[in-house]
């Protein structure tokens, strides 16, 4: 079992003396399906930002598949996110005009992988995704739900070390947030780690671990026996 | 332990061109307006340039048909008497035997003026001079009869003339068999000539033959202008010899010149263009490039959060910078194409209507589109720059 996350010590105070995180330890192992859960203002989004490397903590240490992200450049931070992390955001930050397969494609742009291989690879990715149907559909000639699953399959298609997912339903019904919620569950089965940033307890509570924020400080981590993927063994590494 | 280097992938040519056209491919009509300032300038630069060096062409092409291989030998002051010196008679002949001379006519001014008839006074001369011609004139002129015929052995005995373009037009002469009075006799006008570029004193002349002039008119036989052409590259020699040949004893008092170097000088002066009209231009180049600046400057920050997307999804500060300033080269440079193009067809509707050839110097094209490019990355540095400067969390800021 290999750490993907690894959060020792974590403080992030802005210009003006708040501090949004204080003193936060968090640990991700590979194959892992959690919850980043907490009210708006708890300090989840900044961890969300260090976690994903977008943002460097003003204490304590962060290492991301085994690298310390201090000790790296600005380009090496953008080398890691290319190969290492998706984000997946609660307004989908698609393409307007670009067919679906292209921004799937658009997740590869970074990698130094040939065009003709990138748009191989976001058809497989948009297929993943239940989408083989919607390739050259444009974003705005598709729903909510669908938005977010090609938003997903940009997210995933280079296979990354960590899936990052910011309020994923919050812009979407409840039928369309289902359907993501389950898409997730299966990338996770597949293996891919991942994990979602929610305000949402319902949503969390259906993941097998919740890390629960407040004040900028993690005050819970545990873990559920939610339904088990069909690999058997759930991984949870709650620390307490 | 870190398993790789983490590098950044390099974006290749045609990934750079394609995210630098994303933002224009989405608001075409921004790009239209904003690239049209660009268009604007380099268009009015090109037509100054392709204009004056359509003129110049012009110019070049009529110095090619007149030949550049004529000399003209006049008297020039007697250096003792201070009068204005006589070519000696046989001078033509002379001019003749050099070698490389193919060609020589003769013109002697006569007294008599010409007038359309009597009731006009005889001062009016109207600014029109009564020459005798050889009948080999036409020929070293390379000129050409407009109508009716040139003179020759027949008709050069009797009271006929052939009157040179403006000549006929003060005259008020159209078509030949009208009667001129030269002196105190009427002659018949048997021929008018095309116009003569090089030889405007044969325009403005009433020609009659070298023998009539004897006969009718006190013509002494001295010729006072020698028309002479050589192969093109005897020019020189036959230069030289010229002055000695006509009048061997007062080589001092010939006069030699080359009509066509007036026009030479013409077509150099063509050629430097209005500066003014070219200034105007750079300062319509300057606009269109703060528009373009404008133009990226709010791409910017409407596209906030597409650059913390592509910030997350792995893109270098570098390849954010690169992806503005493409996207403000091509707008530039898509301003400056349409510029060229504008500027070319307004150089062809006035070449056209001029009757010139269309002539616009390479040179100007790639000077144009080297001002637009500079412009344009110019114009992209700075929004390039706080473009990459942006925090990638924007992304996530819902919005």
């Amino acid at each position: 079992m290999t750490t993907v996350v690894e959060l020792n010590q974590v403080t992030k105070e802005y210009p003006g003396g708040v501090a949004a995180l204080r003193g936060v330890d968090l640990h991700i192992e590979r194959g892992e399906l959690l919850a980043i859960v907490g009210p708006s203002g708890s300090g989840k989004s900044t961890l969300l930002h260090i976690v994903g490397t977008l943002d460097r903590p003003t204490a304590g240490t962060v290492a991301l598949a085994g690298h310390d992200v201090a000790a790296l450049s600005d380009r090496r931070l953008s080398a890691l996110r290319a190969r290492h992390i998706g984000f997946v955001f609660q307004s989908f930050h698609l393409v307007a005009g670009v067919s679906a397969r292209d921004n799937v494609a658009e997740g590869l742009l970074y990698s130094g992988l040939a065009r003709a291989e990138r748009r191989r690879r976001a058809a497989t990715a948009l297929e993943r995704v239940g989408l083989g149907d919607r390739m050259h559909h444009r974003p705005h000639e598709l729903s909510g739900g669908q938005r977010q699953r090609v938003a997903i399959a940009r997210a995933v298609v280079g296979e990354p070390d960590l899936l990052l997912a910011d309020e994923p339903t919050g812009a979407l019904d409840s039928a369309s947030g289902e359907a993501v919620m389950q898409l997730l569950h299966d990338l996770n089965g597949d293996g891919a780690t991942i994990a979602v940033i929610t305000h949402d307890g319902g949503i969390a509570g259906a993941l097998p671990r919740q890390v629960r924020i407040r004040d900028g400080q993690v005050v819970e981590d545990t873990c559920t026996r939610a339904p088990l993927p069909a690999g058997g063994e759930v991984p949870c590494h709650a620390t307490d | 332990m870190p398993r790789d280097r983490l590098t950044p992938a390099r974006l290749g040519p045609r990934d750079v061109v394609h995210v630098g056209s994303a933002g224009l491919r989405s608001r075409p009509m921004r790009v239209v307006l904003s690239a049209l300032g660009i268009a604007i300038g380099i268009a009015t630069m090109i037509a100054v340039v392709g204009i004056s060096a359509s003129s110049k062409a012009q110019l070049l092409q009529q110095l090619d048909t007149l030949g550049t291989n004529m000399l003209k030998v006049a008297p020039g002051q007697d250096m003792f008497s201070g009068e204005k010196a006589k070519l000696p008679k046989e001078a033509p002949g002379m001019i003749g035997r050099i070698p490389g001379v193919e060609d020589v006519g003769a013109v002697g001014d006569v007294k008599p003026t010409v007038r359309r008839s009597e009731k006009i006074p005889k001062s009016d001369t109207s600014g029109l001079s009564v020459k005798a011609a050889s009948e080999s004139l036409l020929k070293a002129l390379r000129g050409t009869v407009r109508a009716g015929t040139w003179l020759n052995d027949a008709n050069g005995r009797y009271p006929s003339v052939v009157l040179g373009s403006v000549a006929a037009e003060r005259l008020g002469i159209t078509v030949p068999g009208q009667q001129v009075l030269i002196g105190k006799q009427y002659f018949t006008v048997i021929g008018i000539l095309d116009p003569l570029p090089l030889a405007p004193e044969i325009e403005r002349a009433a020609l009659v033959g070298w023998q009539a002039a004897g006969t009718h008119l006190d013509f002494d036989g001295h010729p006072t202008q020698i028309y002479e052409r050589s192969t093109d590259t005897s020019v020189e020699s036959v230069h030289k010899l010229l002055a000695r040949t006509t009048d061997p004893q007062n080589p001092q008092n010939v006069e030699i010149s080359n009509p066509s170097a007036t026009l030479q000088a013409k077509a150099a002066t063509e050629g430097a263009f209005d500066s003014l009209l070219l200034g105007l231009g750079g300062v319509a180049l300057l606009v269109g490039g703060v528009g373009v600046a404008n133009t990226m400057i709010i791409s910017v920050l409407e596209r906030r959060h597409e650059i913390g997307l592509r910030r997350s999804l792995g893109a270098t500060r570098g390849q954010i910078r690169i992806q503005f300033v493409t996207e403000s080269l091509l707008l530039s440079g898509l301003g400056g194409l349409a510029g060229v193009v504008l500027g070319a067809a307004a150089t062809y509707v006035f070449a056209a209507s001029g009757g010139m050839p269309w002539a616009i110097p390479p040179w100007a094209v790639g000077g144009g589109f080297a001002a637009t490019l500079l412009i344009g990355s110019v114009a992209g540095l700075y929004p390039a720059v706080r473009a990459a400067r942006l925090p990638p969390t924007l992304a996530l800021q819902a919005g």
